[in-house]
């Protein structure tokens, strides 16, 4: 405010200089500007747009990428089984992780909101060494206590008089066994977001629901969730992009295995395309990903864009 | 409504704050207990690496006894693993890869975010939104054909191409994270720069990148998290030794045929993922402004 009236003060002796000064202000600064962002252009265009595109030719050739095949790429991938059981594994995943990361995400944030905020540090950062571990690397060590050989999971359950589990050797185990590490690797994600959010839930809400008579779960249901929803909807969207997309997990744990019956598009799009050196096909399945990818985001992006049109120019 | 409260609950008042004060008591240590569980499970994998790394192979082979409980506890697993040239090779690549990756990231991003924010043009609203949707395309969509552009330039199987890919993967979320923070500096500060004969490249530097700190430091957390444990793209694009980074480099080279040497695998994971964590540690304020950016704000 200070600043500002000192200027105001200051302009009339030279307001003829600073009109024009101004004039030409402008037209170099949307030049500036430009200038300033092509360097993101050129990634974006060059790294993202060009190869999303060129993913849709490569997909419509023959597998020495001399003929134009149409659409056969796609169709061939529909009628095999195994590419079937991608598309289930795939979804069965990311939904049924993202259900439970949500849910345990919740929960903990709860949790974390009833201790006094002063002891929250330690427990937050405990809580989200999982999320900080780089994925390959702790699911490595999934991998290792998983091991049947010398399986720690299963020294525990002989411990306890129960046979051991052949964990990753047996499609559906193995499938439960990628979900539990996803879920592992992500609740702390959705803890941190929810977390945030009930902070931003004013206090008075609570008080007034509680003069109305409302127990834990009225209060949690009529007042947290419709505040947070918004949160919730932005978590759980970019989530189920994430965890649809996810190659790490099932590439160290089964790399699809027993009898590519734990593919998801990743690891599958990854050993057709890079494995067997069949580009076109491995470019048709990860584009099956995107029709579902971009439902998601459309609907993440809706939620976001006010920040864009909030954003002063 | 406070008054309402005083007045309608005033003849059981006692009683009742003597059993809310109780419930509430309950909920305080019942979340301790739930939250001692949770903490519990989620560092069993992380505890379990750090106890193999410990480990000698003879004592990971033998198959006798407690596989959680580190016997005879030995740090030979890292010194061989830091005798070992191609190890050493994956971290220095490893911490190549990323100091680029971070540089050129925080460079176009603090660069495009300024002048998104500050200075616009037609459609820089709707760009910013774009920026978004870039950030929401994964890795897996796309190595198929940027395997085609990686090999057009010749770089297959060099370090360099993931210096080239990886700014694709955190730019995006590092723009939108200093758009945030850019957004939320009062326009006067920018008026009295120019007032004073200042350059924008000028002002950016000495006002915007000194307010803003908080938020470049966290949008630098985010490449360099992004590029120390990007998996697809160097699995993807690399194949010799001399070329890998940490997150490939350990499963690949520590497994010869059948012979798993856990042990070395696990304190190779150890020390790859102990400068995320230092970081973490360190940083944990930034860590997770930078995580809730995107949720938050919006």
């Amino acid at each position: 405010m200070a600043d500002r009236s000192a200027v105001a003060v200051s302009l009339p002796p030279h307001r003829m200089v600073r009109r024009s000064f101004m004039r030409r202000l402008l037209e170099r600064r949307s030049t500036v500007a430009l200038l300033m962002c092509s360097p993101l252009f050129l990634l974006i265009a060059g790294l993202v747009v060009y190869p999303a595109f060129y993913a849709l030719y490569l997909a419509m050739l023959n597998r020495r990428m001399t003929q134009f095949v149409g659409l056969d790429n796609f169709a061939f991938l529909l009628k095999r089984d195994t590419f079937r059981l991608v598309i289930f594994q795939s979804c069965l995943f990311a939904v049924s992780s993202v259900v439970l990361k949500s849910f345990l995400g919740f929960v903990l944030a709860h949790l974390m909101s009833n201790i006094p905020s002063g002891r929250q540090r330690i427990w937050r950062g405990l809580l989200l060494v999982p999320w900080v571990i780089p994925l390959a690397l702790s699911t490595l060590g999934w991998w290792w206590l998983f091991d049947p050989s010398y399986s720690a999971f299963n020294y525990l359950l002989n411990a306890l008089g129960i046979a051991s589990v052949p964990w990753l050797g047996v499609a559906w185990p193995a499938r439960l066994c990628m979900i539990t590490v996803n879920v592992w690797f992500g609740t702390s994600f959705f803890m941190i977001m929810y977390l945030a959010a009930l902070k931003s839930v004013p206090e008075q809400l609570y008080e007034a629901a509680a003069i109305d008579g409302a127990g834990t779960f009225q209060k949690m249901f009529y007042v947290t969730v419709p505040m947070i929803r918004n949160v919730i909807s932005v978590t759980v969207l970019y989530s189920l992009i994430v965890t649809f997309a996810n190659f790490d997990i099932v590439r160290i744990l089964t790399n699809g295995g027993p009898e590519s019956k734990t593919h998801v598009f990743a690891t599958y799009a990854f050993q057709v395309g890079i494995q067997s050196g069949d580009i076109p096909l491995g470019a048709s399945v990860s584009l099956f990903m995107f029709p579902l990818l971009a439902v998601f985001a459309y609907f993440v992006l809706r939620n976001v864009t006010r920040r864009g049109k909030e954003m002063t120019v | 409504m406070s008054g309402a409260v005083a007045t309608a609950g005033a003849p059981s008042r006692p009683r009742r704050r003597a059993s809310s004060q109780r419930g509430r008591a309950w909920a305080l240590w019942g979340s301790y207990a739930a939250l001692v569980v949770f903490v519990f499970v989620f560092l069993v994998p992380p505890f379990y690496m750090v106890a193999t790394s410990l480990k000698s192979d003879a004592d990971i082979a033998a198959e006798v006894g407690n596989p959680w409980l580190v016997h005879h506890p030995t740090l030979q697993n890292f010194i061989d693993l830091f005798m070992m040239p191609t190890f050493r090779g994956y971290f220095i690549n490893s911490v190549m890869v990323t100091a680029v990756t971070v540089s050129v990231s925080m460079v176009i991003s603090v660069l495009a975010a300024f002048g998104l924010t500050r200075l616009g043009f037609k459609g820089s609203a709707m760009l910013a939104s774009s920026v978004f949707l870039t950030y929401l395309i994964p890795d897996s969509l796309l190595f198929i054909p940027l395997f085609q552009v990686v090999r057009a330039l010749g770089l297959i199987n060099n370090l360099w191409c993931l210096a080239l890919l990886y700014p694709t993967l955190a730019v995006p979320f590092c723009t939108w994270i200093m758009i945030g923070y850019f957004s939320s500096i009062p326009k006067e500060l920018d008026e009295v720069a120019l007032i004073d004969g200042a350059g924008y490249l000028r002002m950016l530097w000495s006002i915007f990148i000194p307010v803003a700190l908080p938020g470049i430091i966290a949008a630098t957390i985010f490449a360099f998290t992004v590029s120390w444990g990007e998996f697809l793209y160097p699995i993807a694009y690399l194949y010799s030794s001399d070329q890998k980074v940490l997150t490939v480099g350990i499963a690949g080279d520590l497994i010869r045929g059948d012979v798993f040497q856990w042990g070395k695998i696990m304190a190779g994971c150890v020390v790859a993922a102990a400068p995320p964590i230092v970081i973490y540690a360190f940083l944990m304020d930034y860590y997770i402004a930078g995580l809730t950016a995107g949720a938050t704000k919006g």
